[in-house]
């Protein structure tokens, strides 16, 4: 579907130019191996003793609190120790209460652990936000003030070697600017007044020449602040879906709560007054309750943060992450996203009277000073296809080289008494004209055809003895990214419509929209088109992703669902998307769905994995406690555990090592592949519904095996 | 032919009755919750109550409809039986106390029809045709209404209004109830159960002696005491009484009148959700349940051993030879997986297991298919629990025909799930563990214990029928229920019309390859197991000390 097909006309003779200022980054490898996906950091086991501390300073009942179903393992721990110290002789009291307390303390240790993973990070950006001294001008000149004291429209000069102390924006100058603080890069970028690199960052050091800075953010929210937050999960806010979660989580709680309590009067009338002590009776609220997905919900929403972290994309909250998993449309800008940055020569189409060989030859030649990817290409296809070996500019010596420019649209070279010129139609056209040449007549036709098809033709031309004549034409093309098809065909099987934007003519965009399989596009878009787009989309009830960079691209990125701004891109832009990709890498939008996507699964397979894991445990437990009052109540005890209490015992600590068990799932996410959401539920439910129906029974019996061994027990 | 062969042509029989009535009932139905047009009765009857039924109810007014009229019916019960002693055409009854005319006035207004007198001792005719046959009419109507207006919030969007109250209450009286009851009383007197004004006999016994036998409006009351899913008999006997279920063709025609509406109204949410298959998974998920329970239900009576059980084919105790084990057991599934807990046997002389298995189906929220109305609005409270978690598992936040299920619902939902089983087990622990209560109590041990878990599970879930044995007429009881009964209806009811307007907000997300596909049987069979794990699992602790430990001891 073509989404604007009003202008047919125009555009087609777009030279090199239109595609000179693209994406700084290499993108064609990032984030794009097929077999690598989403895997999360690996998980290290020495991290749980690291983290030992700052899980046991998390049992304040205070922070407990916020997580309904610890907090009832925290006060049955509590209830359990009081009970055993009143009864210092029983060996039963004292097991269940010290496995109800590292059951808790589990909890916090995946929190722990998730979180730990952030601080490293946030440590290595603490250091460039050392305390800056700012250079403030005032009216009469400048002033030296802490950076800390910085305000909202002061202007600051900044200098070679200074560390730029807020984010802002240069109002003055231009300046090559070192940014690995914040994005690892090493290569400094290039920062300069008006246009869409006119944003720096606080912390961020200047290397070169002098610009002023204009403050944009105060201090304290500057986007170092915000990252160092970020990763150490402080600003983390309980997003949509997990206080949804929550609510679920807490409804059983009280259900399983319910059954419990009442479940004394019942056990008094029917004689197990004895075994349903209140040390039975908390060890089986706890194992009822959820508390595998409740010890590790908070971990998986902070490990689905870092894994975008680790991928160097930042989100501003953790609803962008959820909503990511959401999007059904992504728009996704052409250049640098779906083609690589640049336009390539595929092939030279002589005119009539010219062989492919003599044109190969001129277009090499005067191409060899266009330094554009454009006219490298050139070169290129000319070696490889027509084995022109590559010349350099030194080898001749006496020519005269014609650089391309934005204005000129041209290159060529004058050299022995020949004049070759290879360029933009229009401009080549004209050269030819002027020196009194004429176009040849195919020469329109091939450009035309070449122009249908979505490419873009630069003609090649010549001035010598035989007079200014047109050669041919060389056939400029998009290249679409390997690989891209498939992704969007798994993007398809998951249900997202892509949309490609571009600024190209409809008929280019739509040579281009199909070769790479996008669903649609949208061309010679303007900001208002894509926004207009974004608009229609959601008031069909679409969640829409998008990338941007630019300012005229802020109110896109705040309509957006998901508005990742690139790191390289305007502060307009970067505060209205609710995500800045470091990399500026446009591609990523696609993992970041996939990151979306997997937290959810995570969420929704723990919980699955922990409402499944009771039913085993009533086995355990249930004729533990009755089958005194009710002999017949043994016939529960399928799995034949050896006593009362070693039954019980197993349940409470298979229910406190599998949180432990499962704290790398939580924090890898569970493993994921694109694909329908019957095909994901099916698999999903055979893995952690049937899974984890079956797994507390072998779980259970094992640790019951290991206690029974252990003398005076079994 | 062998009884357990009698049994399953029964079933079949059943099967293929609610089969051919599935489409039609449930197009009708949903042409009724849409149509634009009233009839004339119709519209004498709003211009008598001053109702406009043409103007558009957001939840808190349609709750307040419902809670209004409720209570106003509630108020209009009690009086009527404690002014009984003074009415003209009342048999000579005396009033009714206050205490058991509090809990009957809430009974049938719930739906629930828990009985705790014998109504051919205590009730006249004006309190059973114009008090009780009344209530069971419009609760029924109250309950199809709710269930309606969750089904219009699924339906619509970007609006908050969810229909007329007093529209979809008179329709469902006028258009489904009353015309089908017609039918089914002529059926029902055809098959010998009597419909009349009679005054109290003194019939002869064959054994000597004498039993005083009245008439009244029973097949009447009868056909709308099933159809409507209330139970509550014109006589204490209930179905097993001749004059209200005289034969097996009797039995299964009102097994069908149990089934009926509750099975079609799953094609009504289909129709008007739009899309007919939704409304297909639905029915599949009650069905899977109400099929597995009656089989596991016949298997267990059949299959029970003992001298005296042999020769009599199964457990042949507290069941009229005339409907035999499968027509009881069918019967009792039916009665105990809907709201309406009419008997045709006793379910305290179920084997342990039976027992469980009717105490069970209510303690699943009478769900598979559920009383009318609030069978549908119950399931698909599971429904969007279970989408919930398994929405997650395919990478999205969760929804649910096109609604997405955010904070808000999954708070409703949840506060739903909370109800029933707060009440069951708080109210069971209180009589437990208070002195006096358990007096009640004919039997000691497991079965004891039953009997008042029976009784709250009954009252909470409005289902109505009793584990027999219990003295449920003392303060206590009559108290605790009526106020189990009330809540366990009107408080979801709240919950299932706040969500219902939470969704009608809504604007729909449309349906993609990465949507959950609710209408394939993958779904079905993660709703089936999402319900018998969360509700099942509440109540394994409490049946493991009832019915478990009976049956297991056999």
């Amino acid at each position: 579907m073509n989404i604007d097909v009003k202008k047919q006309e125009g555009a087609v003779n777009q030279s090199s130019t239109a595609t000179a200022a693209t994406v700084p980054h290499e993108d064609l490898s990032a984030g794009h191996q097929a077999s690598g996906r989403v895997g999360g950091g690996l998980f290290d086991p020495k991290q749980l003793v690291k983290s030992l501390p700052d899980a046991i300073r998390k049992l304040d009942p205070r922070v407990m609190v916020k997580s309904p179903v610890m907090f009832v393992v925290l006060v049955g721990s509590v209830v359990t120790t009081a009970l055993a110290v009143k009864n210092p002789g029983d060996w039963f009291g004292w097991a269940i209460t010290a496995w109800l307390w590292l059951t808790t303390v589990f909890a916090n240790l995946a929190e722990a652990v998730a979180e730990g993973r952030g601080k490293a990070q946030a440590d290595t950006l603490r250091k460039a936000k050392t305390d800056t001294v700012a250079r403030r001008l005032t009216k009469t000149g400048e002033e030296r003030v802490p950076g800390t004291e910085l305000r909202i429209g002061d202007l600051v000069v900044c200098e070679a070697g200074d560390v730029i102390p807020g984010d802002g924006d240069v109002v003055e100058g231009v300046a090559s600017v070192d940014e690995s603080a914040i994005t690892g890069e090493s290569a400094p970028v290039i920062r300069e007044s008006g246009g869409d690199r006119c944003a720096v960052t606080g912390g961020t050091k200047v290397l070169s020449d002098r610009v002023v800075i204009k403050i944009t953010t105060k201090p304290g929210e500057t986007f170092i602040d915000r990252m160092i937050n970020l990763v150490e999960g402080a600003a983390r806010q309980k997003t949509p879906n997990e206080i949804a979660l929550n609510i679920l989580l807490a409804s059983l709680t009280i259900v399983f709560l319910l059954a419990v309590v009442t479940l004394k009067p019942f056990a008094i009338y029917a004689g197990a007054d004895k075994q349903t002590s209140m040390i039975v009776l908390t060890a089986l609220l706890v194992c009822l309750i959820p508390t595998t997905i409740g010890a590790l919900l908070s971990a998986i929403g902070i490990a689905g943060m870092d894994r975008l972290v680790q991928r160097n994309v930042l989100a501003m909250s953790g609803r962008a992450v959820e909503a990511a998993g959401d999007v059904s449309t992504l728009l996704l800008d052409k250049t640098g996203t779906i083609t690589l940055g640049n336009r390539q020569a595929s092939e030279f189409v002589p005119v009539k009277g010219t062989t492919e060989a003599e044109l190969a030859d001129a277009a090499q030649l005067s191409s060899l000073a266009d330094e554009t990817p454009e006219g490298r290409s050139i070169v290129v296809l000319a070696k490889e296809k027509y084995g022109l070996r590559e010349r350099h500019q030194g080898e001749l010596a006496h020519a005269t080289w014609i650089e391309f420019t934005a204005q000129t649209r041209m290159s060529g070279v004058d050299v022995d008494g020949r004049r070759v010129r290879k360029g933009a139609t229009g401009s080549v056209v004209a050269w030819v004209e002027e020196q009194g040449g004429t176009v040849a007549a195919d020469a329109q036709n091939l450009t035309d055809s070449i122009s249908q098809a979505g490419g873009t033709p630069l003609l090649v031309a010549v001035e010598d003895d035989r007079g200014a004549r047109v050669l041919g034409v060389i056939h400029l093309k998009d290249v679409v990214k390997e690989g891209m098809r498939e992704r969007f065909d798994e993007l398809r099987r998951m249900g997202i419509k892509t949309v490609m934007i571009t600024g190209d003519n409809p008929l280019t965009a739509k040579a281009i929209a199909e070769e790479a399989g996008v669903d649609d596009f949208l061309a010679e878009a303007t900001p208002e088109d894509k926004m207009a787009l974004i608009k229609r989309e959601q008031a069909g009830g679409k969640l829409v992703a998008m990338t941007g960079d630019g300012t005229n691209d802020a109110p896109a990125l705040a309509q957006a669902d998901v508005g990742v701004a690139m790191n390289t891109g305007t502060s307009a832009a970067k505060e209205a998307g609710n995500m800045v990709d470091l990399d500026s890498n446009p591609t990523k939008l696609i993992e970041i769905v996939e990151i979306g996507k997997q937290l959810l699964i995570t969420r929704g397979a723990l919980t699955t994995f922990s409402i499944a894991n009771d039913v085993a445990k009533y086995f355990a437990i249930i004729p533990a406690m009755f089958a005194v009052a009710y002999p017949s109540l043994d016939k529960l005890n399928i799995m034949g555990l050896a006593s009362p209490q070693s039954a019980i015992l197993s349940a409470v600590i298979f229910n406190a090592l599998i949180i432990i068990a499962l704290v790398p799932l939580a924090l890898k996410g569970v493993r994921y592949r694109p694909s329908s959401a019957d095909s994901m539920l099916r698999r999903n439910l055979g893995v952690y519904g049937l899974g984890g129906l079956i797994a507390p029974f072998i779980g259970i019996k094992l640790i019951d095996l290991l206690i029974s061994l252990i003398p005076g027990i079994g | 032919m062998s009884p357990v062969l009698a049994g399953i042509l029964q079933l079949l029989a059943l099967v293929v009755a609610l089969g051919l009535s599935y489409r039609p009932l449930g197009d009708h139905m949903a042409k009724v919750y849409s149509s634009e047009k009233h009839y004339r009765p119709e519209k004498w009857i709003y211009k008598a109550i001053g109702a406009n039924p043409n103007v558009e109810m957001r939840w808190p007014a349609y709750l307040r409809g419902v809670l209004a009229f409720s209570a106003v019916s509630v108020l209009f019960l009690y009086l009527l039986q404690r002014v009984q002693g003074s009415l003209p055409g009342s048999l000579g009854f005396v009033s009714i106390d206050p205490d058991q005319a509090f809990n009957t006035a809430a009974s049938f207004v719930a739906n629930t029809n828990w009985q705790s007198y014998y109504g051919e001792q205590a009730m006249g005719h004006v309190v059973q045709t114009g008090g009780l046959a009344v209530q069971n009419f419009v609760s029924a109507a109250v309950g199809i209404a709710v269930a309606v207006a969750l089904v219009r919030g699924f339906a619509r969007s970007r609006t908050g209004e969810l229909g007329n109250f007093w529209a979809d209450l008179v329709r469902g009286v006028v258009r489904i109830l009353l015309p089908i009851s017609v039918i089914g009383a002529l059926v029902l007197v055809a098959c010998g159960a009597i419909q009349n004004f009679a005054g109290i006999h003194e019939v002869g016994q064959f054994t000597g002696g004498s039993q005083q036998w009245n008439g009244g409006a029973v097949a009447s009351q009868e056909v709308i005491k099933e159809l409507g899913t209330n139970g509550g008999g014109y006589f204490n006997a209930n179905s097993a009484h001749p004059f209200e279920n005289p034969n097996g063709l009797s039995n299964l025609f009102e097994i069908y009148l149990i089934l009926v509406i509750p099975f079609a109204l799953t094609r009504t949410f289909g129709r008007m959700v739009g899309s007919i298959r939704q409304g297909y998974a639905i029915l599949a998920t009650m069905a899977t349940i109400w099929l597995g329970f009656t089989a596991l239900m016949m298997w267990t009576e059949f299959a029970h051993h003992g001298p005296a059980f042999d020769i009599a084919g199964g457990a042949m105790e507290g069941k009229e030879t005339r409907f035999g084990i499968g027509g009881s057991s069918i019967f009792a599934v039916a009665t105990t997986l809907t709201s309406t807990g009419a008997v045709n046997s006793f379910h305290s002389s179920y084997t342990g297991f039976g027992g469980g298995i009717t105490m069970l189906g209510m303690q699943l929220g009478e769900i598979a298919p559920g009383g009318v109305g609030s069978g549908l609005y119950g399931m698909l409270i599971m429904a969007v629990i279970a989408v919930f978690i398994a929405g997650l598992m395919v990478g999205r936040t969760p929804e649910y025909l096109g609604k997405k299920i955010g904070t808000r619902e999954i708070k409703f939902a949840a506060l739903y799930i909370l109800v029933t089983p707060a009440l069951v087990l708080c109210f069971t622990a209180l009589a437990m563990a208070l002195p006096t209560p358990a007096n009640s109590m004919t039997n000691s041990g497991a079965h004891g214990f039953s009997e008042i878990l029976y009784a709250y599970t009954s009252g909470a879930n409005n289902n109505g029928s009793a584990f027999a044995g219990l003295n449920a007429d003392t303060q206590w009881f009559n108290s605790t229920i009526g106020i189990a009964m009330l809540l366990g209806r009107f408080l979801p009811m709240v919950f299932v019309l706040a969500l219902a307007g939470s969704l009608a907000e809504q604007t729909p997300v449309p349906e993609t390859a990465g949507t959950l596909r609710t209408e394939k049987p993958l779904f079905t069979g993660l709703l089936v197991g999402t319900i018998m794990i969360i509700t099942g699992l509440t109540y394994f602790p409490a049946l493991a000390l009832g019915p478990l430990a009976e049956g297991l001891a056999a």
